[in-house]
């Protein structure tokens, strides 16, 4: 489904991916992990369609389209999905609103009918309850004075509500207290499926114990120097990023 | 071809309408416009070199030669599409400047309540007015001063007390002819006693694309206990000139609100004044600006608290696109007397482009010792991280913009109590940004 070719990325100047290769199959979940400051949010970032990132070499494909040349916009209606490290407050909209808006965008893009005010508030209610979120919360303009759990709490609710193709999970775990990590945890093992994707970003193993991943990449300063089964979160948790960045512990590991 | 560009061809068009007066020229109202005449010869119109005229120059209107018009071309189908379905109870109609009988409709009123045209109040009545007019909007400006000169056209409001007004009043403005720069100087009096309430609508609107000219004056008396609202809606095309003066005076225990909506207009100056004249009076300004191309928008506001216990509220917003220019100055006065003061101001604006601007300036002025006055101010630009966002969830960079604006302007959109002029304001505001 998704398809990272050699992927080079510069932000102001400075070259932050350096060669990322990456296949993610329909069914799959990947697990990214790496240190802080290691280039995972802007992988995150440039699969979503930020601005600020220079591409300067590689690819990015989803089902063979051309993700670079699409704009945000256009690669969310074809199905890519970004939960934000830090989800925007913005004030003076309503979630309701806004998750109509993006919902019916969607929905014409892929030449479906817009949901009505009547059908779209049961499907809202319905996904609502899945991820145990408040009605209050939704009546409340976007993730203003919302806790870090609500803001990622919303944003695993989008993804419920919009059920894209590929789903990046940028740090969702962070900010959650063990009882609003299992429900985001519930709400994105509910959206795995045969035709879907998810890709986990962390630094945290504690995610990955809910999420349980098919293949887990380590990416350290731009590149992904290790990649293996789910065995290799436990063993990161074990022995810490060393053990992959240092080459003797890796030969032996190996 | 005569100069029309001048102070001194208003003079002589002074003369000229003078001259070809019966009777009225020996009227006390002429001798106002005497007055204002002689005014407007030692003040002329107002140069940048005025502290108060600083960022917006006039010298632009130099370049029309404006003329008064007809009524002919504008019919009742142009008129209606102006209506605001739901607030359209009493509407007075200026064609050109001129009111038209034809278009315009009032309800039958309850005893004593006055909605009338100027022209005939001079006529008819002219006590009526005598005692107000240009006694509230004195002449600071030549502006001013040429609309009082030229005073004749306009809406007169008068509620006794206690007399309640069915329905809102739109006072609608129309200008335009093909071919000419209409000049239009409508002058309106409110005059409210106690226990009133009325609201009113006043709208300008161009019919075809030539520049015009609109000296609007405004004198409102705010009687004791009463309420008064106007909604004041600029939408004329984006080559005209409008030049704005509302002039508010409060009695005891009054409210006045002003909301200030500017879409169109080339050019737009707007002087929207408060004088909180006795205590426990509430006076509220609310301002509402989005434009594009190169226009032009600048409001002056001037809260004036004179007496003890009152409070003020200001909040003003615009969205400034392409190399359009704003500017605000918001000037509050404390007076020594005037204890007990509460009075906010907020004046914020989002640049869209690097070649929009705004110059603002609050302008806080408090004599009197145990008050609370707030000002904020804050220029900016669209949240980049918030534009993604809607994004990268489907929404159009357009639509994200749009989004983002109207909930930039959202609590201006808070204080409006009329659910109809609500909706209306929320359509043109989309219209204008689609
Ligand atoms: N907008 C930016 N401007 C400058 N440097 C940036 C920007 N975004 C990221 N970086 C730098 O890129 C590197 C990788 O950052 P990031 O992708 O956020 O890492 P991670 O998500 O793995 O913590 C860091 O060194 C960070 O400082
Ligand atoms: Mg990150």
């Amino acid at each position: 489904m998704l398809t990272v070719k050699d992927l080079f990325v510069r932000v102001e100047d400075k070259e932050i991916l350096k060669g990322i290769n990456l296949e993610v199959n329909a069914g799959e979940v990947h697990a990214i992990m790496g240190p802080n400051g290691s280039g995972k949010s802007t992988l995150a970032n440039v699969i979503a369609g930020k601005d600020g990132y220079e591409v300067t070499g590689g690819s990015v494909t989803m089902d063979g389209m051309d993700l670079l040349d699409m704009s945000p916009e256009e690669r969310a209606r074809e199905g890519v999905f970004l939960a934000f490290q830090y989800p925007v407050e913005i004030p003076g909209v309503s979630n309701a609103t806004f998750l109509k808006t993006a919902l019916n965008e969607i929905r014409k893009h892929k030449g479906l009918e817009e949901l009505d005010a009547m059908n779209f508030l049961k499907f809202m209610r319905e996904k609502m309850k899945v991820v145990g979120i408040d009605e209050k919360l939704i009546n409340r303009p976007v993730n203003q004075g919302f806790s870090g759990g609500e803001k990622k709490r919303n944003e695993i609710f989008q993804l419920q509500m919009l059920q894209p193709k590929l789903a990046v999970l940028d740090e969702t775990d962070s900010g959650l207290d063990i009882d609003a990590l299992k429900i985001v945890s519930n709400g994105v093992n509910l959206f795995r499926g045969k035709d879907n994707a998810v890709v986990v970003v962390t630094h945290y193993q504690r995610l990955l114990d809910y999420i349980v991943p098919d293949f887990v990449h380590v990416l350290v300063d731009g590149r992904i120097v290790k990649s293996g089964g789910k065995e290799l979160a436990l063993e990161l948790e074990e022995k810490g990023y060393d053990w992959v960045i240092n080459p003797e512990a890796e030969t032996a590991a190996v | 071809m005569e100069n029309t560009r001048n102070k001194e061809y208003y003079i002589s068009e002074f003369k000229k309408t003078e001259a070809s007066m019966n009777g009225e020229a020996s009227s006390s109202f002429h001798q106002v416009r005497k007055n204002a005449i002689s005014r407007f010869e030692e003040l002329g119109f107002p140069t940048i070199k005025n502290e108060d005229w600083k960022y917006t120059n006039v010298k632009q209107l130099f370049d029309f030669d404006f003329t008064g018009g007809n009524a002919a071309g504008v019919t009742k189908k142009d008129v209606d599409a102006l209506h605001i379905k739901g607030l359209n109870e009493n509407i007075i109609v200026l064609v050109n400047g001129v009111y038209s009988e034809k278009l315009s409709f009032v309800k039958k009123q309850n005893g004593g309540i006055i909605i009338e045209n100027l022209n005939s109040v001079l006529k008819n009545n002219p006590e009526l007015v005598l005692d107000h007019i240009g006694r509230y909007a004195t002449i600071d400006n030549g502006f001013t001063a040429l609309n009082t000169a030229f005073a004749k056209e306009g809406t007169v409001i008068i509620i006794p007390d206690n007399a309640e007004v069915k329905g809102h009043i739109h006072i609608l403005n129309i200008t335009g002819e093909a071919g000419k720069h209409i000049l239009t100087q409508p002058r309106n009096l409110i005059i409210t006693g106690k226990n009133t309430k009325v609201n009113i609508i006043e709208s300008y609107h161009s019919t075809g694309s030539e520049a015009n000219l609109v000296n609007a004056v405004n004198e409102v008396v705010v009687g004791e206990n009463s309420f008064v609202e106007i909604y004041r809606l600029q939408q004329e095309n984006q080559d005209s000139f409008h030049i704005n003066r509302t002039q508010a005076v409060q009695a005891r225990n009054s409210v006045f609100t002003h909301f200030s909506v500017t879409l169109g207009g080339g050019l737009v100056r707007n002087d929207t004044n408060i004088l909180l004249n006795d205590e426990n009076c509430t006076g509220n300004l609310y301002g509402l600006y989005l434009t594009e191309g190169s226009q032009h928008v600048d409001n002056h506001t001037l809260i004036d608290h004179a007496k003890p216990h009152c409070q003020s509220n200001e909040m003003y917003k615009g969205v400034l696109n392409e190399s359009s220019r704003g500017v605000f100055n918001g000037k509050v006065f404390v007076r020594e007397d005037a204890q007990k003061t509460n009075a906010y101001q907020s004046n914020k604006a989002i640049l869209l482009t690097s070649d929009a601007s705004i110059d603002t300036k609050p302008q806080l002025e408090i004599y009197a010792d145990d008050v609370k006055c707030s000002h904020g101010a804050a220029i900016g630009q669209l949240d980049d991280e918030a534009v993604f966002y809607l994004r990268s969830r489907g929404i159009s960079a357009d639509m994200a913009k749009t989004v983002l604006i109207r909930a930039f302007a959202n609590d201006i959109f808070e204080t409006i109590e009329n659910e109809t002029f609500h909706e209306h304001l929320n359509q043109l505001v989309f219209e204008k940004l689609g």
